[in-house]
């Protein structure tokens, strides 16, 4: 005899699921009640919106689903710019809400709003739970889509009646699940994959453009292996950071809208282009017509409908990223040494690398995040918020393996990096956990203070300060004329409102203090914000603007 | 840019309707027509649609729809020989007299049934492709069209083929 509280609390352990970051309210005080003396960690954020961020964080940091729970109506409905971040970004997560009693659905009851309709587009598939005989099950078929196939979001929503109901029979969980109407492609097409590497042993001037799908299926081993044997050189989206280490000669930077001359020129002027768990994003892509216009495109991906879905592509192989660049490894015979392509890109390198230094002179955010990564020194987990940000973290830190970033790419969701970190930081304690932050992006879940004194997260906060919404400003200057519209933020003190919550932090003006200030939050036991000041007209470049074509960077501010 | 049939096999569960339509709207992707019922599978049902776009948007539409969990079988049987076959019920305005029969001498040439006969108005109901049902409607006009009510196409291969072979 088991109610539906029971029996979920018991699915969530036996798939493994240690912790789940949750908010109680009225619909889930039975799923509650299961929780109190669970072996279940629960961590009670502040905002239904930093659980959701947080499961997520914690998937991407551990690459298992993470798990999130909140009540009906308004807790339902502040998760659903997490689930859309997930769903965006293709993160495993489960998120699991209260529904008003099935006698009452449909009624405009009290804090009832209809989740799987409103998460219906951002969600890889959705459960609204109608008898307690289907909960063990659809838990176990939740966790099944939402870390198979290319990952994402499933929501399971449990009316309160659901929870208590109990359950007469045994509790059967299938030990195996099989779903007639999702079947993804693992093994990549044979055929396709022999002429993919005949492509690539007969290609000149070769690119891989390597995006997050080869972190979510950990073939960053296989793509080491191909683009060492072949010399190819490297280039990653936002989402691609860390499958190739950033100081790997092979390695051209992040390219598209922020990035490297060597990875736009390179794109550009390839004759063989493989992208591989990537989606020719128009962050990526910038103009389309121009984006690789001499090349043949391999387009390798786990989604069928990625293929041609942007850009027209010469060879499709749809299957799982790492098994397959396994098999174009195999078939792959010999050996290649430098080429004449090889040596332009170094020197186009070199350039990028000239400009990317740094004046340590001066409080300019570059010089943080580069500061930061010398004294990591390749450990550590980089969360970020997003605008500038988050572009200067993945320009300037030298990251040396998958999941050590983690930012939302898709969505751009300002509010994720505090959040995401304290995911990090719950799936991997004993790592480092940095979350970069912008002044505007920390305050949008900045209550999450809360969560990390409670438990004492030892995630540290580097506010990159600059008093404006500074990547919308960085368009204002450009595009805009000048006009600040609206993106100017009055200096707040973030050291007060941290001591307030019963964080310690440091607010820092002088460039020579920086060092000294990141050694000290790190060696601080617990959380930790640091209030950089930094140059407030600083931009982020290089830029290709929206809808040019990605070599047509402006490279240098011009003030 | 022509109109395209698509029968989507989905398995018969809540929000299944509304998970397809919502696809189509949120991807731009137009429905000319949807029409849904059961089939020969128990706890499947059949979706029909008419989808106006090109062949690259289509292939597009039908990979997005195969993403869903709960559609089993996305068949384009456009370019298939196929049957097809629209029912519409058409009020039409027919005073006694004159203009009545002209109304039902219309509905005989079409093969249509008079299924409603009141003291103004006579009910039509007319079978066929899109067509000939827009054929009738427009010549049924200039008496006066009270109601229409067309149920959107539904097709399926011609001969021993089926649309669970067709790819």
């Amino acid at each position: 005899m088991k109610t539906g509280a029971n029996i979920l609390v018991e699915s969530l352990v036996h798939e493994g699921v240690d912790t789940i970051f949750g908010y109680p309210g009225g619909t889930v005080l039975p799923i509650y009640d299961e929780l109190f003396d669970s072996s279940l960690r629960h961590v009670l954020v502040r905002h239904e919106q930093a659980a959701v961020h947080a499961a997520d964080g914690y998937a991407r940091a551990s690459g298992r689903v993470g798990v999130c729970l909140a009540t009906s109506g308004p807790g339902a409905c502040n998760l659903v710019t997490g689930i859309a971040t997930a769903y965006m970004d293709s993160v495993p997560v489960v998120a699991i809400t209260g529904q008003v009693p099935t006698t009452l659905l449909g009624n405009d009851a009290f804090q009832e709003s209809d989740i799987t309709g409103i998460t219906l587009p951002i969600t890889k598939h959705s459960y609204l739970l109608n008898n307690v005989s289907e909960v063990a099950k659809t838990v176990h078929e939740a966790f099944y889509i939402a870390g198979t196939g290319r990952m994402g979001p499933v929501l399971i929503d449990i009316p309160k009646d659901v929870q208590t109901d109990v359950m007469d029979e045994p509790v059967r969980v299938p030990e195996t699940v099989t779903i007639r109407g999702y079947q993804p492609t693992v093994r990549g097409h044979p055929r396709q994959i022999e002429k993919a590497a005949s492509m690539i042993a007969g290609a000149a001037r070769p690119v891989l453009y390597v995006g997050g799908g080869v972190i979510a299926s950990g073939g960053d081993a296989e793509l080491l292996h191909l683009a060492e044997n072949r010399m190819i050189p490297v280039t990653t989206t936002l989402m691609g950071l860390g499958a190739i280490p950033s100081h790997h000669p092979l390695n051209l930077g992040m390219l598209g809208m922020h990035g490297t001359e060597s990875a736009n020129y390179a794109v550009t002027e390839c004759d063989l282009l493989i992208a591989v768990g990537a989606r020719f994003d128009d962050r990526v892509t910038g103009k389309l017509e121009s984006f690789a216009p001499n090349a043949q495109i391999i387009h390798i991906d786990i989604d069928p409908a990625e293929i041609g879905k942007n850009k027209a592509v010469d060879l499709p192989i749809v299957g799982d990223v790492r098994q397959i660049l396994k098999e174009v490894n195999r078939k792959l015979t010999g050996e290649k040494c430098l080429s004449p392509w090889n040596e332009r890109l170094a020197e186009w390198k070199r350039q990028s690398a000239e400009r990317a230094t740094v004046d340590s002179g001066l409080m300019t955010p570059q010089y943080i995040v580069q500061t930061l990564s010398g004294i990591l020194d390749g450990a550590g987990i980089i969360v970020t918020e997003v605008g500038q940000n988050q572009m200067w973290a993945a320009q300037h830190f030298s990251f040396t393996r998958p999941r050590q970033w983690i930012t939302s790419g898709g969505l751009g969701t300002m509010g994720y990096g505090f959040p995401a970190a304290i995911g990090a930081s719950v799936a991997c304690p004993d790592e480092t956990v940095i979350d970069i932050a912008g002044d505007g992006s920390f305050q949008m879940n900045i209550q999450e203070l809360a969560t990390v004194a409670h438990y004492n997260i030892p995630v540290k906060v580097m506010v990159l300060n600059n008093q404006y919404l500074g990547m919308v400003r960085q368009w204002q200057e450009l595009f805009y004329d000048r006009r600040y519209s609206y993106t100017e933020m009055p200096s707040v003190d973030f050291v007060g409102i941290a001591r307030a919550y019963g964080v310690e932090g440091m607010c820092v003006t002088d460039p020579a203090d920086v060092k000294d200030a990141i050694e000290a939050s790190l060696a601080h036991d617990g959380p930790y914000v640091l209030d950089f000041r930094i140059e407030r007209e600083e931009n982020v470049m290089p830029m290709v603007p929206a809808g040019a074509a990605i070599n047509e960077m402006i490279l240098e501010d011009k003030k | 840019m022509r109109p395209h049939t698509i029968s989507v096999l989905v398995e018969n569960r809540p929000g299944v309707l509304s998970r397809v339509a919502g696809l189509f709207t949120r991807r731009g992707f137009n429905i000319e027509s949807l029409a849904v019922g059961t089939c020969e599978e128990p706890g499947m049902s059949r979706i029909t649609a008419v989808v106006i776009a090109d062949d690259e948007i289509i292939e597009q539409v039908k990979k997005q729809l195969n993403k869903l969990i709960n559609v089993i079988k996305v068949s384009d049987i456009t370019y298939t020989s196929h049957v097809a076959r629209e029912i519409a019920l058409i009020k039409v305005a027919a005073e006694p007299g004159s203009s009545r029969a002209e109304v039902m001498q219309l509905a005989d040439n079409f093969r249509a049934r008079i299924i409603d006969v009141g003291a103004r108005t006579v009910v039509l109901e007319v079978t066929g492709d899109t067509g000939k049902i827009d054929a009738l409607e427009k010549l049924l006009r200039q008496y006066g069209i009270k109601e229409l009510v067309r149920t959107g196409k539904i097709a399926m291969p011609r001969g021993s083929k089926t649309i669970s072979q067709k790819k």
